[in-house]
């Protein structure tokens, strides 16, 4: 696409939105636009000439001075580029500065006066924005930058846009919300909540008391990594080197945790081992050990946070532990070695990295967890909850919940800093390809001992907890060891009538239904944009790459928790209000799961040499037809990959949507956390089965859909664009 | 202008601080063959895809057919280009491969169809059309790739190391069918390689290349017989390359012998001299350069020989009808033609 008829194109977008589209969001619904062109639905062309937005006149202006030449055919790049920046951030800035009460930055209070309050941005903002983006990438291809295509200009400024709109916006407004006092600018509050005894203090060791949440919160992920990544070893060498048959059973547990939602599994273990559990009364019956609310604290939350990580941990492991080739172990053989030598001489490091990236895995994902700790936590408080309970619990107080979510913000970033510390400094090279010569030493008898003692239980523990959550929606009380068959907590929550036609009666309908609704929307959104932002990094060469790659990566590092609080604070209020819509929802599950899309689609182009996009180039096709026409159906597999994932993500997420649920628009995880915490244990256990069913038909479809296709490209590896991939890519690619 | 199918004009394509081609400036004439020759990392491939449209240049002007195509992207230059890899999409099949072109400017598809199916007739390549390219040969595959470029008119068609997956014998007969083709059809061409028999084979005019820069530009009998200077001589097929004396025309001197020769015009003076294998007459007797034979081979067609002489060991190739010598024989070497050379630029 060239730049001109870009440029055209978003002049005309811009004007739609500056002359017919209400200028800001229609708070009472479709019914105002009775009034249009005047009172709220009113286009910003009515509020200037009224003199009701006069701040706003340099928006029309720039907008103004770019169509003489555009309609004249000529595309002046570097006026472009100015205009398009400068109505956006003059759009965006004065968005910020005069909200609901009139003037919120009040040292613009010599230039604007007292101007009068200004409600949020809608349709014709919206329009005007995409424009002037599309004014700026025009302006850029103008000027060469991009391969002189348009089209590539604008999606990297889109998207460079929205990641800056999404992603950071929201983590500068914690930033500032947590050096703010009520409307006071406070730096020296922020130091004091960061290092609030709340978070630091160490009166456990002395006291009865508890410690400070980032103990607890570091406590908490150290113990989870160290004994998820230990158990996912166990589980690894005796899947890979123990010559068990039970191999691929082990590989189909690691689907586990992926159609879990977070919480499910605190919520069988309190059935088996709560006060009235299944096992604590076993035990009180029969052994006479008292009951107790043990599980409640850092014992259960650790455990239902092991259950979840340590398939994750093996999966790594497995991969990590068949790719080492045995000819090695058999190098060292041959000099002599014992086999526990070669297991710690050989082995054993070339498992190390693998054993960090589970280590890490496991920590983060501890640090990030919310629903155990919500579920299971007792007194035993980290950080995801405690920001929670700042924001949503009886002393709401904004600026203590942004502190918070900085100290897990840095505990993160700090984890992901020391690994990439750690692997730049060694890497192994050794490890490449599949070892599929020779036979892999057996392991010591010593140690397939020690294996099994850890697996079998484990695996008996894993189907206890799993079995609780299928049958205990079944049952009449499970918590209380009623175990009667019944349907009617199923009832309770899906009942469908016939009656007067067709109704759905059931409690959980609602919230099942904007769940699956919103996730569906949001997975075709999530993956076509990851692939898109693949596409762009890998294939196409221009400033700012690199950036571009970081950005899209950083949600990926951030707590669910963290991202539910920013955009509470930064969607609330003018000039984007978002709180309590839908939008809401699918925006955070999107920017949320981007970078599952944008890993599938980056290792997908990896295997598609770049030639093959330069011959479609050179046979006069632009980025559209070449995306189209041969990039997009070669990635299918990824695409389809992507799709299931950020679908099945959006479904079991809990810790982010829990701030930004809103009566209309209640998903199934926090009804669900709803239900639990209201002690309807049964209920809770039965819609959570219906949800894992939901999701596994979800993902078998989908893998089994994605086999195909793999099936279909079988033929393809033997042609020259695909065998030379791994070959040709890197010499391009690696600019 | 009128001429030039391609001209660069003082262009440079920088990475980083890599200058991957350096101020180049040339014109290639239209309807020839031209070949970019050079070592590897020299700068073809980056030539051929500033032609294309694939690479931007840092600085210069370039222009295709009278029209500066400096700042346009590759889809609006009309240029077709068959890579190294060929680049075929695996998920079509070889009709739609070649259709491919016309479809996305805009053609029919039954019309895209006909088109394609008449240049893979012309390619012979009749009935394949519905197989995909990964149950082809790798020399239908070429052939493919060929057609898919040519479907489309191209004002100029580029090629980067079209042969180097095929094997020695079919890259000998598709590089022939190339420069029918070219010739049919009036072409022109811009083909990179680093075999210098290759270049000389098939091409009108060639340029070689050495670090970013053109080293000198010609017809492969110039390049052969007339290097600008020891790089080329040296890449253009083995020389051996001395020092002595220009005496005047057609006269040197070569360890303090007097020789004559044939030769360019040179400057009387000192001088680097090139001179080819197969330049070297050996006699038993008469006006030459002393030296004696330190090893000779017998290759069926030729007799190979290194002599020892006063300026070093020379290297040389007589045909096998020629008179036999064997090793430890004093010989005359008698210099048919020898190449004063310029030295090495930059
Ligand atoms: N995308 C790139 N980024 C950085 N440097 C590059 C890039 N492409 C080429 N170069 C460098 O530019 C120089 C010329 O590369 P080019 O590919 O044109 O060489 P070549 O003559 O085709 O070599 P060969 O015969 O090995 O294919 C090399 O030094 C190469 O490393
Ligand atoms: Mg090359």
């Amino acid at each position: 696409m060239g730049a001109l008829t870009l440029g055209r194109a978003a002049l005309l977008c811009a004007a739609l939105g500056m002359l017919l589209l209400p200028w800001h969001g229609l708070e009472g619904g479709p019914a105002e636009l009775a009034a249009w062109p005047g009172g709220t639905a009113a286009p910003l062309v009515a509020l200037l000439l009224s003199g009701a937005r006069w701040w706003l006149w340099p928006v029309a202006l720039l907008l103004v001075i770019t169509a003489p030449p555009l309609l004249r055919g000529r595309a002046p790049g570097g006026l472009l580029v100015a205009t398009g920046a400068g109505i956006i951030l003059w759009t965006l800035a004065m968005g910020e500065a005069i909200g609901l009460r009139g003037l919120d930055w009040h040292w613009l209070a010599p230039l604007l006066g007292a101007p009068p309050p200004q409600p949020s941005l809608g349709w014709g903002a919206l329009f005007v924005l995409v424009g002037a983006t599309g004014l700026f990438a025009s302006g850029l291809a103008a000027r060469g930058a991009f391969g002189a295509d348009a089209f590539v200009a604008f999606l990297v400024a889109g998207s460079a846009f929205l990641l800056l709109l999404f992603v950071f916006g929201p983590l500068f407004t914690i930033l500032s919300a947590a050096v703010y006092e009520g409307d006071r600018f406070a730096p020296g509050a922020l130091v004091a909540r960061v290092t609030a005894p709340e978070a630091w203090s160490l009166a456990c060791l002395a006291t009865h008391e508890g410690c400070g949440v980032v103990w607890n919160t570091l406590l908490l992920a150290t113990l989870t990594a160290v004994l998820s990544t230990m158990i996912g070893l166990f589980f690894a060498l005796l899947a890979v080197r123990g010559g068990v048959r039970a191999a691929p059973l082990f590989r189909a547990m690691t689907i586990l945790p992926l159609i879990t939602p977070p919480f499910v599994v605190a919520m069988a273990l309190i059935v088996l081992f709560g006060r009235t559990g299944i096992v604590t009364t076993f035990m009180w019956d029969w052994f006479d050990i008292p009951r107790s609310r043990w599980i409640y604290g850092l014992p259960g939350v650790l455990l239902a946070q092991v259950l979840a990580q340590a398939p994750i941990a093996f999966l790594l492991l497995d991969g990590a532990l068949r790719a080492i080739s045995p000819s090695l172990e058999e190098a060292s053989a041959t000099m002599g070695a014992r086999r526990f030598t070669i297991f710690r001489t050989v082995t054993w490091p070339l498992l190390k990295p693998a054993l960090a990236a589970a280590f890490l895995l496991g920590f983060v994902e501890s640090l990030a967890d919310f629903g155990n700790p919500l579920v299971l936590g007792g007194d035993f408080d980290v950080l995801s909850t405690r920001i929670f309970f700042a924001i949503a619990g009886a002393r709401h107080d904004p600026g203590r919940a942004a502190a918070l979510a900085l100290l897990l913000l840095a505990l993160t970033f700090g984890a992901f800093a020391l690994q990439a510390l750690w692997l730049g400094r060694r890497r192994y090279t050794t490890v490449t390809g599949k070892g599929d010569s020779g036979i892999p030493a057996p392991l010591p008898a010593g140690l397939k001992l020690t294996c099994g003692l850890v697996v079998w239980p484990w695996m008996l523990f894993t189907a206890a907890v799993y079995g609780v959550i299928l049958v205990g929606g079944f049952v009449h009380d499970i918590g209380r060891g009623d175990m009667s068959f019944t349907w009617r907590h199923i009832l309770t929550a899906f009942e469908v009538e016939w009656r007067d036609g067709f109704a759905l009666r059931g409690s959980a309908w609602d919230s099942l239904l904007t769940t699956i609704e919103v996730a569906a929307i949001a997975a075709p959104i999530t993956a076509f944009l990851g692939i898109l932002l693949a596409w762009l990094i890998a294939r196409q060469d221009f400033r700012g790459r690199r950036t571009l790659e970081f950005m899209t990566m950083l949600s990926f590092a951030i707590p669910g928790t963290v991202v539910g609080v920013s955009y509470v604070m930064a969607f609330n209020v003018p000039p984007i209000e978002l709180t309590g819509t839908a939008l809401i929802l699918i925006l955070c599950f999107v920017f949320r799961n981007l970078p599952v899309g944008v890993r599938g689609g980056l290792a997908a182009l990896a295997q598609i040499d770049r030639s093959l996009d330069e011959a479609s180039a050179t046979m006069g096709a632009g980025a559209v037809d070449t995306l189209r026409r041969v990039v997009l159906p070669l990635m299918r597999p990824a695409i389809i990959t992507a799709l299931a994932f950020s679908f099945v993500h959006a479904m079991t997420a809990v810790s982010a949507v829990i701030f930004l649920v809103s009566a209309r628009h209640n998903l199934a995880t926090v009804y669900i956390v709803g239900r639990v915490e209201a002690g309807e244990m049964a209920l809770a256990i039965a819609y959570s089965t219906v949800l894992i069913f939901i999701m596994l038909a979800v993902v078998l479809g989908i893998e089994k859909g994605v086999g195909r296709a793999r099936l279909g490209r079988r033929a393809a590896p033997a042609s020259p664009g695909l065998r030379n991939a791994p070959a040709a890519a890197p010499v391009r690619a690696g600019a | 202008m009128t001429d030039a199918a391609i001209t660069f004009d003082r262009v440079t394509k920088a990475f980083g601080t890599v200058r991957a081609v350096d101020e180049v400036s040339f014109d290639l004439p239209r309807g020839a063959l031209v070949t970019l020759l050079g070592p590897s990392g020299c700068g073809k491939t980056t030539t051929l895809r500033l032609v294309a449209g694939l690479e931007l240049p840092t600085e210069g002007r370039i222009t295709i057919e009278g029209r500066d195509v400096t700042r346009l992207a590759a889809a609006e230059r009309r240029i077709a280009m068959v890579f190294q890899s060929y680049a075929l999409f695996p998920h079509m099949n070889v009709l739609e491969n070649v259709a491919y072109g016309l479809v996305v400017n805009g053609a029919r598809k039954a019309a895209a169809e006909t088109d394609a199916l008449a240049m893979l007739k012309t390619l012979g390549l009749e009935g394949l059309g519905q197989r995909l390219p990964s149950e082809l040969s790798g020399g239908q595959q070429q052939r493919v790739a060929v057609a898919r470029a040519l479907v489309l008119r191209p004002q100029v068609l580029l090629f980067d190391e079209p042969l180097s997956n095929l094997d020695a014998r079919l890259r000998r007969r598709v590089r022939e069918d190339i420069r029918d083709l070219q010739k049919r059809l009036g072409l022109s061409v811009v083909y990179v390689t680093h075999d210098q028999q290759e270049a000389l084979a098939v091409s009108d005019l060639v340029c070689v290349m050495r670090a970013g820069k053109i080293a000198q530009m010609g017809t492969p009998n110039e390049l052969y017989e007339d290097p600008a200077d020891s790089f080329i001589a040296d890449f253009m097929g083995e020389a051996n390359v001395l020092d002595g004396e220009v005496l005047g025309p057609d006269r040197i001197a070569l360890g303090g012998v007097a020789l004559a020769t044939r030769m360019r015009a040179h400057p009387a003076g000192p001088a680097q001299l090139a001179v080819r294998p197969e330049s070297i007459t050996l006699l038993a007797e008469g006006e030459g350069l002393p030296g004696r034979i330190q090893r000779a081979a017998f290759l069926g067609q030729t007799r190979e020989y290194e002599v020892e002489t006063a300026v070093g060991t020379l290297f040389v190739v007589a045909p096998a009808a020629a008179p036999a010598f064997a090793g430890g024989e004093a010989v005359r070497c008698r210099m048919e033609r020898v190449i004063p050379l310029r030295p090495p630029r930059g």
